[in-house]
Parts: structure tokens; C-alpha cells; sequence
């Protein structure tokens, strides 16, 4: 489903991403890891398609295409979703309102009928039943007032609504208390399928206590230095991020 | 360069849509200023002889007065003997549509006006002003049942002189300010109504006006009055054709609520404002103002402002009833070159009074955008309230947005708040946007929407949409 292949990305003058080769197939989770600064949000929003990035060398694949040739929102459109780390306010626009033209957007381009008001207050109850969300947060303006664990749970609602193939999860899990954290698992966990791939950024591994990866990534410096099974996640709370860094560079 | 941004940039280089001129043989004067016109004028409207006196009087009061510079605006000097200060469609007077010139109906259709659909559809009573002289009138009948008079102004100069001279210049004095004066002297037409006492008016009444021949200055004059415990709700949506030199409009709205009585004002003002360069655009310099005569009455201004080159505009209200409430609501939109002046003056006089404001403007381009606003409270206004709320928007880098907020309370009992914000539209908003497969331009739209939700909400709800619309459209080609 996706390929990235030697993936180089600055921001202003600065190497952030130094060649990341990563393959992700249907119904695989992948968790990145890495310590502060390694460069594991530059590799969501690179992939979501940022403008503040600049990719300098190497292609990402989506189903085969070169994604970093088309916009953010046509990105959006094929399938790709990142869960923000620090989702933006839109004041003044409900939330209801913000996400049918999401979705509107999504299905005019896969050449979907565009659901009406009615049709779509429909669909909402229906993901309602699998993601906890409440009508509160549906009505009130786009993140405008809510809790960071509020804006999380907002970010995989609109995920389960948008119903993407590749969802990025931007460290989605950093300052969620233990009962927000499971809400959030227990989304994405009802919304893996074997059609739908998942990346999901974080610093530590509490969050992969609830959602099995199926593949754990190191990323240091701008590159993966270490790829394992979910057991690898593990091992690094225990030894921390200093041991992959001492390893790779006594490798280098 | 993306697709997209070549969209937005074909859009916004799309041509002013309404910037046609219709081709209507008009009786114009040439230009000029001087008491031989303002003797015309009179003649050619058939005016009684007060109203040649008045307009004699406030012109000869406006040589005195020099044009303010206190705005923060700058444009050329305006040259007011290079205006023309009257023209009209030669047939006027006409019973049906079917005597209407046809050209002149084409022109409503190209605006989006079609009489006859509306007066089957939409139940508005439209009150068409083309140029100078009011050509339509529709939906008299049905207000006349209620006993609402709404005709053009001219047309109750000559057959309601008794409460032209009651209620004209009780609100806006020729004497109030350099324009309100001009137009004083040369005003043409626009539109007249009384809400006799008890009744609500049946339907939003609207009035349609352009300007349409060649440097012939606009100068309108309105004045509405709602009766006791009276209702009535009065939309102005306007377009202007393609220009190069620049057109002034100094329009007068005199509006007077009874005891009990409510006036909504609504506006949407779309002129044409001038090239993406800062060419041509329209000068709009307009004195709106309210008395809340009776005791509890209320009068509401709602304006989504994103036309012209300059505004200077400043709807107010004087509660002087006791437990009046005076508010206004207010978008105002510049991109390009276009430079907005514009906010409220509540003057609270009654006991309980209450005022509120919210302002919302928008800057993009090299737009530039002020809010002025003034509360007074004077002496004898035990227990005013005021609420002021001034947000402002920035797009892009080169955009400015300007506050002048005056406060003036001789009455120790008053509660006054005051909320400001300026704010950027960020590139995270729109990139969030963007994320969840929305469009730039439709993004910037949301978010600006969403900025000005809370004044939108108190436009009727034809009009709330045809504004958004509008708020997308004024802002084509200001993100990139």
C-alpha cells in the first residue's frame, strides 16, 4: 500500500529526515518510535504533505503512485489521514458541519454522491456506536475549548468517520491520562481491518499496551535504525533509546 | 504552481461579475454643483417648494464645511464639480412590469433580480432603484392592507409631505457631517416607510439599488419609521458595473422607532471595488443613523461590508426611550487595495439603556481595515449597559487592521465591557483543513465564516447565505 523509499526532508536549512525506507502493507500496524527530535513528526507531516517540509530526495508510494507530486487534499482524499499531535481551533464552525464537508470532499472525489445534512447525521450515529464521542463535542465549534484528551478523541472520530486507508497517528497518545488513552486504543482497535493500514507515531510504549503493533520502528537521526516485532517496544522502555543510538553507532 | 493554485488565481482574476453597464437612454444633467442644479433637481422630481428650500439650505450650509480627514483612509481628492448629479431612466411612472423598458428588466435579471419570480416566490417587496428615480414598485397592495406605506422617498416628498417634515433630519441633520450635508442638497431617491402603530410589517421589505450611468454620484436618501409596538425588517443589497474612474455615494438613512416599536436593518454592500491594483472602485461615504425615540424600542444594524474601494460608514444608534436597545453587527472585508472605516456610535441618553456591538474584520492583500466605534454615556443614563466585541483577521502579510475604540461615561452607574482580538488565519488551520481533504479556497472560506458566524446569524436566512457566498468570493486569490 505504501512504500516510502529513501525518503531525505529539511526544514529551513536543517536535515531532519536522512533516508527512510519503510513498506507498509493492508492491515499491518507499524509503530515509529524514537527519541525527541529523531524526526518522527517531520515523517507524518512529510507524508501528510506539509508545505513547510521540503522533501529533497527519494518517493513516497501510495498504491503506487508518487504522493509527494499531489496536494494535501488530494493526499486526504486517496486515503490518508494523520491524527494531529496538536489539533487546530476553528471557531465558529461546528464540528458537525467541519467533517460532512470532509467527508463531502473525500466522496466527491472518490465519485461518491455527497451525503445530505440528514443522510449524514445518519452515518454519525451509526460510527457513534463504535467510536465513543459525545453530541457535545459534535456541536460545539472545531476543537475550540476542548481538553487535549477531548481534541484526541475528536481527531479519531474524524478518522473513523473519514473511514481512510492509511491513518497516521501523530504521537496522539502524549499528555492522555490512562482512561483517555484507552478510549483512543480502543478506536483505532475497533477500525483495523485487514484493508486498512495503520502508523502510529509515539515516545513511549504505553500506548502499544493496547494496540498490538505488528511491527515496531527506531528512528534516530532521521533514519530507522531498527525494525522488530512488537517485543522491540518493549525492550527500549527497558534500556531506553540510548542503547538503539550506542548500537547503531558502533554498527555505523 | 498546483492546479489549485492556478483555480484560485483564475478566479480571482475573473472579471467583476456585475460590472456591466446597461444601455438606457437617461436624462442626465451635466456635471456640476451649484444652486441652478439643486434647482433643477427639485424641479425635475417635482418637489413641493419646502424641499427646494431645505436642499438650498443644506447646500449653502455644506460650502461652509470642509470634508473630514480624521478617517483612516487615503484616496485622491474627490473633484465635486466633475459630478453629475442627476440622472434617470426617461420613462418612469409606469403600472405594470409590462410598461417597463425591457433592457431595464434584462439588467434586474443579469443582478439576480427578476421582479416577477420574486413577487410569486420569494415575497419580498422590492423597491427597485435604478440610477435616480424608482422605476418598480411591487407588493404595494399587499402592505397597503396593513396600512404600511413603502414607496420610493421622492414619491413620499409629494404625497406625504406632512410626515416628511416631521421625521426628515430628525436623525441626521444636514447639519450632522460633510456628507450627510451633500447629500442633503442633491439627494435623489431610495425609499420611504412608515409601520403604522401596532402592526408587524408582513414581509422583509428590500430595496435593490445600482449605479448605472457614467460618473453620476449616487445620493440616497431613506427614512423609515416603525409606529408603536411596530416591526419591520429592511434588507439593502447593492452591486455596482465595472468602473474605471472612481464614484461617490454619500447616502442618508434616517431610521425612528416608537415606543415598542423594532427596525431591523440589514446590508450587504457589494460595489464594485476596484482592480486588483487598487483601480477604480466606488467611495462610499454613508450616514446611517437610528433614534430609538419610544421607550423600549429597538433598533438593529447588521451590515456584511465587502464592496468599494473606501467605506466610511458608521451606523448608530441615540437611545433616548428609556430601556432602548441600539446594536450592530458588522463584517467588513478588504482585499486588494480596498480601505474600510467603519463602526458604530451608541449614545445612550434613557435610563436602562442597552447597546451591543460586535465587529468582525477581515484584511487580505494590501486591504486595510479600521474599526471605529464610540459609547457615550450621558448624565441622565442611569443603568446603561454596553457590550463591545471587535475581532479582526489578517490574511497574508501585507493587510492591516486598525482599532479606535471611544468611550465616554458621564453616569457612574453604567457597565461597559470591551472584547478585542486580532488574529491571523494560520497556515496550520488551513493545512488542517487541507488534511481532511478540504480545498484552500474552501478552507479559508470556512474559516473566515466561522469568524463572522455570530454577525451572519442576524441576517435573515437568504441573505446570511447569499453573504457567505459573497465573503468567499471577496476573498478569491488571497491564499496562495
Amino acid at each position: 500500500m505504501l512504500e516510502i523509499r529513501n525518503l531525505h526532508a529539511r526544514v529551513d536549512d536543517r536535515e531532519i529526515l536522512k533516508g527512510i525506507n519503510l513498506v507498509v502493507n493492508p492491515g499491518e500496524v507499524h509503530s515509529i518510535m524514537g527519541p525527541n527530535g529523531s524526526g518522527k513528526s517531520t515523517l507524518a507531516q512529510v507524508l501528510a504533505g506539509r508545505e513547510t517540509y521540503v522533501v529533497t530526495e527519494g518517493e513516497v508510494l501510495l498504491d503506487g503512485d508518487n504522493i509527494l507530486e499531489i496536494e494535501p487534499e488530494e493526499r486526504a482524499c486517496r486515503g490518508i489521514f494523520m491524527a494531529f499531535q496538536y489539533p487546530v481551533e476553528i471557531p465558529g464552525v461546528a464540528n458537525t458541519y467541519f467533517l460532512r464537508m470532509a467527508l463531502n470532499s473525500i466522496r466527491k472525489y472518490n465519485g461518491l454522491k455527497e451525503l445530505k445534512p440528514v443522510e449524514f447525521v445518519k452515518y454519525v450515529k451509526e460510527k457513534m456506536k463504535i467510536i465513543r464521542t459525545s453530541d457535545d463535542l459534535l456541536k460545539r465549534s472545531v476543537n475550540e475549548g476542548f481538553s487535549g484528551g477531548e481534541k484526541k478523541r475528536n481527531e479519531i472520530f474524524q478518522m473513523a468517520l473519514l473511514e481512510p486507508k492509511l491513518c497516521v497517528l501523530d504521537e496522539t497518545d502524549s499528555g492522555l491520562d490512562i482512561d483517555a488513552l484507552k478510549l483512543v486504543a480502543d478506536g483505532v482497535n475497533a477500525m483495523r481491518s485487514p484493508e486498512r493500514a495503520f502508523i502510529i507515531i509515539t515516545h513511549y510504549q504505553r500506548l502499544l499496551n493496547y494496540v498490538v503493533p505488528d511491527f515496531v520502528h527506531v528512528l534516530v537521526d532521521g533514519k530507522l535504525v531498527k525494525s522488530g516485532g512488537k517485543e522491540l517496544a518493549l525492550e527500549l522502555e527497558e534500556k531506553g533509546y540510548s542503547w538503539v543510538e550506542n548500537s547503531s553507532q558502533s554498527a555505523a | 504552481m498546483s492546479n489549485t493554485d492556478v483555480r484560485v488565481e483564475e478566479l480571482a482574476e475573473q472579471e467583476y461579475k456585475y460590472g456591466f453597464v446597461t444601455d438606457i437612454e437617461s436624462e442626465t444633467l451635466p456635471p456640476g454643483l451649484n444652486e441652478d442644479v439643486i434647482r433643477q433637481i427639485s424641479a425635475k422630481k417635482n418637489e413641493p417648494e419646502f424641499m427646494l428650500k431645505w436642499r438650498l439650505k443644506a447646500y449653502r450650509h455644506w460650502l461652509t464645511l470642509k470634508e473630514p480627514e480624521w478617517g483612516n483612509i487615503r484616496y485622491p481628492r474627490i473633484d465635486y464639480q466633475g459630478i453629475s448629479y442627476f440622472s434617470a431612466p426617461k420613462k418612469t411612472g409606469l403600472e405594470s412590469l409590462d410598461e417597463v423598458d425591457p433592457e431595464l428588466l434584462e439588467t434586474y435579471e443579469k443582478l439576480g433580480i427578476p421582479l416577477e419570480e420574486q413577487k410569486m416566490l420569494a415575497g419580498v417587496a422590492v423597491d427597485a432603484v435604478f440610477d435616480s428615480v424608482s422605476v418598480v414598485t411591487t407588493f404595494k397592495e399587499t402592505l397597503a392592507e396593513v396600512g404600511v406605506i413603502f414607496c420610493p422617498f421622492s414619491e413620499a416628498v409629494q404625497k406625504y409631505p406632512e410626515l416628511i417634515k416631521k421625521y426628515m433630519f430628525s436623525v441626521v441633520p444636514y447639519t450632522d457631517n460633510y456628507f450627510a450635508a451633500l447629500n442633503s442638497a442633491v439627494f435623489t431617491d431610495r425609499s420611504f416607510c412608515l409601520v403604522p402603530k401596532g402592526v408587524r410589517c408582513p414581509m422583509e421589505l428590500s430595496t435593490y439599488f445600482r449605479i448605472n450611468e457614467k460618473n453620476t454620484g449616487q445620493f440616497e436618501r431613506t427614512l423609515i419609521i416603525a409606529e408603536e409596538g411596530a416591526y419591520v425588517s429592511y434588507l439593502e443589497g447593492c452591486t455596482a458595473p465595472m468602473r474605471d474612474e472612481n464614484q461617490l455615494h454619500a447616502a442618508v438613512v434616517e431610521l425612528v422607532a416608537l415606543d415598542d416599536a423594532t427596525i431591523k436593518y440589514s446590508t450587504i454592500q457589494n460595489w464594485y471595488p476596484g482592480d486588483k491594483n487598487g483601480k477604480g472602485g466606488i467611495y462610499n461615504f454613508v450616514t446611517k443613523r437610528g433614534k430609538c425615540a419610544g421607550r423600549n424600542s429597538h433598533i438593529s444594524w447588521t451590515q456584511v461590508e465587502t464592496g468599494s474601494a473606501i467605506t466610511w460608514k458608521y451606523p448608530g444608534c441615540i437611545l433616548l426611550g428609556d430601556g432602548s436597545v441600539g446594536e450592530f453587527y458588522s463584517v467588513a472585508l478588504t482585499n486588494n487595495w480596498q480601505q474600510a472605516d467603519t463602526g458604530t456610535k451608541m449614545i445612550h441618553i434613557g435610563k436602562n439603556t442597552r447597546s451591543n456591538i460586535v465587529s468582525k474584520g477581515i484584511s487580505a492583500g494590501h486591504g486595510q481595515n479600521t474599526y471605529r466605534g464610540m459609547v457615550k454615556i450621558l448624565k441622565g443614563a442611569q443603568g446603561a449597559r454596553n457590550y463591545t466585541q471587535c475581532d479582526s483577521m489578517l490574511i497574508g502579510e501585507d493587510c492591516s487592521a486598525h482599532t479606535f475604540p471611544y468611550i465616554e461615561v458621564k453616569n457612574s452607574s453604567a457597565q461597559m465591557e470591551h472584547e478585542a482580538s486580532t488574529s491571523k488565519i494560520g497556515e496550520d488551520q488551513i493545512f488542517y483543513c487541507k488534511q481532511r481533504g478540504i480545498s484552500a479556497e474552501d478552507a479559508v472560506s470556512l474559516i473566515v465564516n466561522g469568524f463572522c458566524k455570530e454577525v451572519l446569524s442576524e441576517l435573515p436566512m437568504e441573505f446570511a447565505i447569499e453573504a457567505q457566498k459573497l465573503l468567499s468570493i471577496s476573498l478569491e486569490g488571497s491564499v496562495g
